[in-house]
């Protein structure tokens, strides 16, 4: 039996406990968290014309499944609630609405898509949601000094080009430079990534700027402007169908420049093969992956670890699609953050450790490769190696170089 | 011949003292709800009103005036696109941009309405669907992205509660979808009990016949399209207004598909219908998700083919929709009451 007094107090400790649970001040962890479990959430298109994505939130699911059979993090589960949003930002901002306020997950991570994110990233930094390693390569989103709570996770597209820019004064500091860019936000990242790097040099150094509109049919003329300019060095901000047809007509009209192409157009079969793949010998691009095909990773230990992962927890999935590797490699990063967090799992703590990433080393990058954040660095993935292109396949060279 | 009375009453058009009673008591539970709701519930359901004003002017074109469309999403976007630029790039007070995406769309509605004029059926269907095809590309048009934010969409900052009111923001919202929605239902009602309602269903139903019977079908045809697309373009002002951010990728393909499907579950040319079409388009795919969860791990693909069979076995026990069915159920009630 229980006293009055006895459920009086209780009642009153409860009370207590309900005036107090809306953000108490120090120490308290965050929602979703309990003894046993740690609650995330994240939308990913498995719908929509973006649903070839949808194989990077199964991934990650599998990966923590991995994790909580083999004791969870610190004595706690990962459960993640991954949701459809369709690729479409209002579905976005309802499911993270659901995921915040109703589910109460701790934090969003890796939700997929720039105008997604774009949505959502008001919402969560003003409730103070960590919005964690977001799946795109737009710039915007590692930016602490005024979304405190949003990190990047994906290289970005001016990271790529500082590294470019970072060779060339290395190998090459005289070169005349020709860009051709796609007029967006994804072109335009290259150049501010060079004149980060080059400086005051920028104007001596990019000698043509030449940009494309998606509706042009051929970039024929800019490549003719581009040679006529003196250009030696060629940096190419194209997306596959342009860069193809760049790589074809520079080779046709008889300009021999040094190449640097996008890491987003180096696909061999759907890029380099219609350019004529004798015309491409000898570009460069900037790598970060292993790429899961490469025969040089066979017995490599790192991509061992994820083939026997896959083998148990994806049997089905097929071990050619690097986005399987880079949601391993986002997954690991996810787990490390909530282990540094210890005992404390508030959502400034997340956050903290989030920012406090020290050469993590994950076994689906390339070697020498790690990740690094601090509250004032919010990109994780900084570094990239070089490869040249053989006439066959691309071969990593030199060393990794931090953009 | 009294067993015959009620039958009659549920079906003639105008404000009866039961249908009275029933949309006072509808809007008391409209007001109360967002006070009993959660934050992410209240916004769940500015979207349902959302998408139920959005779905009126649908069904006002294809429901009422027999016109098919498949490129509503069309007129959603410009709704949205053009209150988020007059209220980002001009300054301008949602108060403001909400009439004024309206007008535009009405613009834009009665011009495409003309060439409409030409296509009937299946044709109109294809060219709306052009249309709900190409507006998502012609709003990354490189030339228009000073005002569209091109491919990055454009964010909005979320209206405050004005006047000191104690309401939670999301609250405000729902109230300021509340506030154009009900006239616009009103005005819908009166329209579709009018002489120009009437002369839209005769044009539907037989128009060769209507104009014998005098009535401009051109005039009314392009009209009913230009009113059509004002009611959606408020519905995608409201629509960008509540989430904070418009962007291409937005108002995709499937939101016209979508608002289809909504006019078809809840009735065609029924007015009350739309709001359950609204809370179709809202619940079911979520309720499917959740169901694709339930039914195994790696279901995760399997949320459409679920809808598909709701949406199949919906059609099946409810060939006329949520207002044919009602309307049907009403009548086996009258028909039991006066025991033959």
């Amino acid at each position: 039996m229980f006293s009055r007094r006895a459920i009086l107090q209780a009642g009153g400790a409860g009370a207590l406990a309900l005036a107090m649970r809306p953000w108490p001040s120090l120490a308290a962890n965050a929602p979703g968290v309990t003894d046993t479990e740690i609650k995330i959430g994240q939308t990913m298109p498995y719908s929509g014309p973006a649903s070839a994505y949808g194989v990077i939130g199964r991934t990650e699911a599998a990966y923590f499944k991995m994790v909580n059979e083999q004791g969870g993090v610190n004595g706690r589960k990962i459960n993640l609630i991954s949701l459809d949003d369709g690729y479409s930002p209002p579905k976005t901002v309802e499911q993270i609405r659901r995921l915040v306020e109703q589910e109460q997950v701790a934090l969003i991570f890796n939700s997929l898509g720039t105008a997604p994110n774009s949505a959502i990233r008001d919402y969560l930094n003003e409730n103070k949601v960590p919005q964690l390693f977001v799946a795109t390569g737009a710039s915007k989103f590692g930016d602490p000094e005024h979304f405190p709570w949003t990190m990047g996770y994906n290289p970005s597209y001016q990271t790529e080009a500082r590294i470019y820019a970072k060779h060339v004064l290395a190998t090459k500091p005289e070169a005349k430079i020709g860009v051709l860019y796609q007029n967006d936000d994804f072109g335009k990242d290259y150049l501010i990534g060079m004149k980060d790097v080059f400086g005051a040099k920028y104007a001596a150094m990019v000698v043509k700027e030449a940009s494309y509109e998606t509706s042009e049919p051929t970039v024929d003329s800019q490549i003719i402007d581009l040679q006529s300019s003196g250009a030696d060095t060629f940096v190419i901000a194209a997306t596959p169908k342009f860069a193809a047809q760049a790589l074809r007509k520079a080779y046709d009209v008889g300009w021999k420049p040094l190449e640097y192409l996008t890491n987003v157009s180096v696909s061999v079969s759907s890029v380099l093969k219609p350019a004529g793949l004798e015309k491409c010998v000898g570009a460069l691009t900037g790598a970060y992956e292993k790429e899961p095909t490469d025969p040089r990773w066979k017995d490599d230990p790192g991509m061992q670890t994820w083939r026997d992962f896959m083998n148990k927890y994806m049997p089905d999935a097929s071990q050619t699609d690097d986005n399987i590797s880079y949601a391993y490699g986002a997954a690991a990063t996810m787990a490390q953050v909530l282990k540094q967090c210890g005992a404390d799992l508030s959502r400034e703590r997340i956050m903290k450790e989030a920012a406090n990433l020290k050469d993590f080393a994950l076994p689906v990058l390339l070697p020498g490769m790690t990740l690094n954040t601090s509250p004032t660095n919010y990109n994780p993935i900084r570094q990239m190696q070089l490869s040249r292109f053989t006439g066959q396949s691309w071969e990593l060279f030199g060393s990794v170089i931090t953009g | 011949m009294p067993e015959t009375r009620p039958a009659a009453t549920l079906e003639r058009p105008g404000f009866s003292r039961a249908r009275l009673a029933a949309i006072g008591l509808a809007l008391v539970c409209l007001l109360a709800l967002p006070f009993a709701a959660s934050g992410y519930q209240t916004f769940q359901l500015s979207q349902v009103v959302i998408y139920a004003i959005a779905l009126l002017g649908l069904n006002l074109l294809t429901g009422v005036n027999g016109q098919i469309s498949l490129g509503h999403g069309a007129f959603f976007a410009i709704g949205g696109y053009v209150a988020a630029i007059l209220i980002v790039k001009f300054g301008l007070a949602y108060g403001a941009a909400i009439p004024i995406a309206g007008l535009v769309c009405f613009a834009a509605g009665f011009l495409f309405g003309l060439p409409a004029l030409r296509l009937g059926g299946i044709h109109l269907a294809l060219a709306t669907f052009a249309l709900a095809m190409a507006t998502p590309q012609l709003l990354k048009f490189k030339a228009f992205d000073a005002y569209t934010g091109g491919v990055q969409g454009l964010l909005l900052a979320k209206p405050k509660t004005p006047l000191g009111l104690p309401l939670t923001r999301d609250q405000w919202l729902y109230f300021l979808c509340l506030a154009c929605a009900i006239p616009l239902f009103w005005a819908a009602a009166n329209l579709v009990n009018s002489r120009i309602g009437r002369a839209l269903v005769a044009i539907r139903d037989h128009q060769i016949a209507a104009e014998t019977m005098g009535v401009d079908a051109a005039l009314y045809k392009t009209t009913t399209f230009g009113v059509s697309a004002a009611y959606t373009g408020v519905a995608g002002a409201l629509m960008s207004l509540i989430v904070g951010f418009v962007s291409p990728d937005s108002f995709g393909l499937f939101l016209s598909l979508s608002l289809l499907v909504g006019i078809v579950v809840g009735g065609l040319a029924s007015i009350p219908g739309v709001v359950v079409g609204a809370l179709f388009i809202e619940f079911i795919p979520n309720f499917a998700d959740r169901l694709s969860d339930v039914l195994g791990e790696s279901a995760k693909a399997a949320p459409w083919a679920i809808y598909g069979i709701l949406l199949i076995s919906i059609m099946y026990a409810m060939p006329s929709g949520a207002a044919g069915a009602a309307r049907k159920l009403a009548q086996a009630v009258v028909w039991r009451k006066g025991g033959r």
